[in-house]
């Protein structure tokens, strides 16, 4: 981790004055701990009988010594390094002092930060406390506060999010959380429905039961059918229930600091994305809602946060298109997907069946790239993050008088139309150069509020 | 907006074409050629008097397809070489590449994070500088091969220059 704006670096005397600077919460050493214990406990039951071999050769007072001292020793080292372990906000960063043998201060720019993130554990939820995940550009990994009480946690929250957005130093510490105005809260049966018509994990559980049997059959042995079946029942979990527990009672609002997530049965999670900095939004449509006309919608955002960037697990298209007002206010839907173009018949030698999913368009805000026949994937780029637009041909494109072009955006991600008409891709990569300059020319500034 | 539909490449490439699209050095062509040279040369030689020294002289054929696949390569280098070529626009750097796969990229100066140039030891003999632009996107491939080093030291700090005064933020 090697930013050139230099948000790390070695502690030294200015970064956190001795006697400033606020300490995690008490219980922070205590989420390792049960780690090694448990280790410790599942290893000596397995031995079992060694263990008690051992303790009647050398006495169960030095068994039980041994142990207490490797607690004692872990409290110790988790004690002090909650001692060590400092935050503090300064005007323009956010500085974190971790480590007790190597130190190690991260340095957060307040104006380069994306999102941040609360998250609360089942068990963390049960001690009212909360973690803080930063998302920063340049950095790769995000810079986690944990634990922090849930009230101080917000409280960092809002004002974080109110320094970055350049309220005056001295309100923001009591400026509070930013009012939030609910905009749309997932419905639990349209959740359950939408997740059960996903073919992903139907596929999953047929697999299982097809393969499992097969297998076991084959090799007349439990344990290889066991290595199959076991990663598809993880993969049909993750499809199935445990997408309905982190998806439940989805809620997207609106606030001056941007527009809040939250999300979760057991574990609930918190998340805010700052208004101009989604580089793209990606619209889902699987096959299976698509006679219900609904719509899943996912952002890309540099730093790459909250789960794979989702903003709405599920929604009809009238919420869709009102999401998607508030993320990119030029933008409508119906308008954009009706400039969409399909890819010429001729294309079909190229991309047999595939071809009919594939098509562009681009209206005076955003680039729109359409692929997938049975999950139709809509990427929309606005002009103002697009980073490089590339024309791309090869052989047998060019035989048929094709052509691609490539959209790349800040998030690492690339909107590719595929199968356009030669000379028309050509003419489109000039205009959409174009259409970049101007759109970055009236692109807001990196602080949103001032 | 002529020169982006057109390209460089079209007919005769970047060394006719007009419009200020630059081609890059010959050094290049040499560099390459030399290297295919280097690598199916002793293969072809190899394959050409192994055989009839271990007693088999029909096997010795077998160099003919590395002498053919040798010439092609040749060709196909030339061609390639052709078809580079970059253009500084107002805002944005085209570059222009490849002859099966052809690729042209467009890279807004406001959008660079990182111009690099670099230059092994090979390329130093021939007096040849790669350069290399980075943006916020992984995938923005931009990179011209075969700079003079003057051109390529100028071509950094024009790009360096005109980045810092059209830079835009994320």
């Amino acid at each position: 981790m090697n930013p050139p704006d230099g948000e790390s670096g070695n502690g030294s005397a200015d970064e956190i004055p001795s006697g400033r600077g606020k300490r995690l919460h008490p219980l922070t050493p205590w989420r390792r701990a049960w780690a090694p214990l448990a280790g410790l406990f599942a290893v000596a039951l397995q031995n079992a009988g060694e263990v008690r071999d051992q303790a009647e050769g050398a006495g169960l007072g030095w068994l039980l010594l041994g142990v207490a001292v490797l607690v004692l020793g872990a409290t110790a080292y988790g004690y002090l390094s909650w001692r060590v372990t400092r935050y503090l906000v300064t005007e323009t960063e956010l500085r974190i002092r971790t480590g007790l043998l190597f130190r190690r201060t991260a340095h957060l720019r307040l104006d380069r930060i994306q999102a941040i993130d609360i998250s609360r554990p089942l068990l963390a939820r049960a001690f009212g406390v909360a973690k803080l995940k930063m998302d920063v550009v340049g950095s790769g990994s995000h810079d986690e506060l944990v634990f922090l009480a849930e009230r101080e946690a917000t409280e960092l929250r809002a004002e974080l999010l109110a320094r970055a957005a350049g309220i005056a130093p001295e309100a923001a510490s009591s400026a509070g959380e930013a009012p939030a105005r609910e905009l749309h809260q997932v419905d639990s049966r349209m959740l359950g429905w939408s997740l059960a018509l996903l073919g992903s994990a139907w596929g999953s559980l047929l697999a299982a039961l097809v393969t499992t049997p097969l297998i076991w059959l084959a090799t007349d042995s439990v344990l290889p059918a066991l290595a199959v079946l076991l990663p598809l029942l993880a993969a049909i979990w993750r499809g199935s229930l445990g997408a309905f527990l982190t998806q439940y009672g989805w809620t997207v609002s609106e606030s001056p600091d941007g527009l809040r997530l939250d999300h979760g049965l057991l574990q609930r999670d918190h998340a805010t994305v700052p208004p101009g900095r989604v580089q793209a939004v990606r619209i889902v449509e699987p096959v299976l809602w698509r006679r219900r006309g609904w719509l899943r919608v996912e952002l890309a955002v540099a730093g790459e946060g909250n789960e794979g960037g989702m903003l709405l697990p599920v929604g009809t298209r009238e919420t869709v298109r009102a999401l998607l007002g508030r993320i990119l206010p030029d933008v409508d839907l119906d308008e954009t997907l009706a400039r969409i173009e399909a890819a010429p018949t001729r294309a079909r030698w190229a991309v047999p069946v595939w071809r009919v999913g594939y098509g562009y368009g681009a209206t005076d805000a955003v680039f729109v790239a359409r692929h997938g026949r049975l999950r139709r994937t809509h990427t929309l780029v606005p002009h103002a993050k697009v980073q490089s637009v590339r024309l791309a041909q090869g052989p047998w494109e060019r035989r048929l008088g094709l052509a691609s072009i490539h959209v790349d955006q800040g998030a690492n991600g690339t909107a590719t139309a595929r199968l356009l008409d030669a000379a028309h891709a050509a003419d489109e990569v000039a205009r959409q150069a174009d259409r970049s300059r101007l759109g970055r020319r009236s692109a807001t500034p990196d602080r949103w509020l001032t | 907006m002529d020169e982006v539909a057109r390209g460089p490449g079209g007919d005769g490439g970047p060394g006719s074409a007009d419009e200020g699209w630059r081609p890059i050095e010959a050094g290049v062509l040499t560099l390459r050629r030399l290297l295919l040279a280097c690598w199916l040369g002793p293969l072809a030689l190899a394959g050409a008097v192994l055989p009839p020294v271990l007693g088999a002289p029909l096997w010795a054929l077998l160099a003919l397809p590395v002498l053919a696949g040798g010439g092609w390569g040749w060709w196909a280098l030339e061609r390639n070489w052709l078809s580079w070529g970059y253009l500084e626009r107002d805002d944005d750097l085209l570059i222009n590449r490849g002859v099966l796969w052809r690729q042209l990229t467009v890279v807004p100066y406001g959008r660079m994070q990182l111009v690099e140039v670099t230059s092994g030891p090979l390329e130093r003999r021939f007096g040849l500088a790669r350069l290399q632009l980075h943006t916020a996107a992984a995938a923005t491939d931009a990179t011209i091969p075969g700079l003079a080093p003057a051109e390529a030291e100028r071509l950094r700090d024009r790009l360096t220059e005109l980045g810092e005064a059209r830079s835009a933020g994320l």
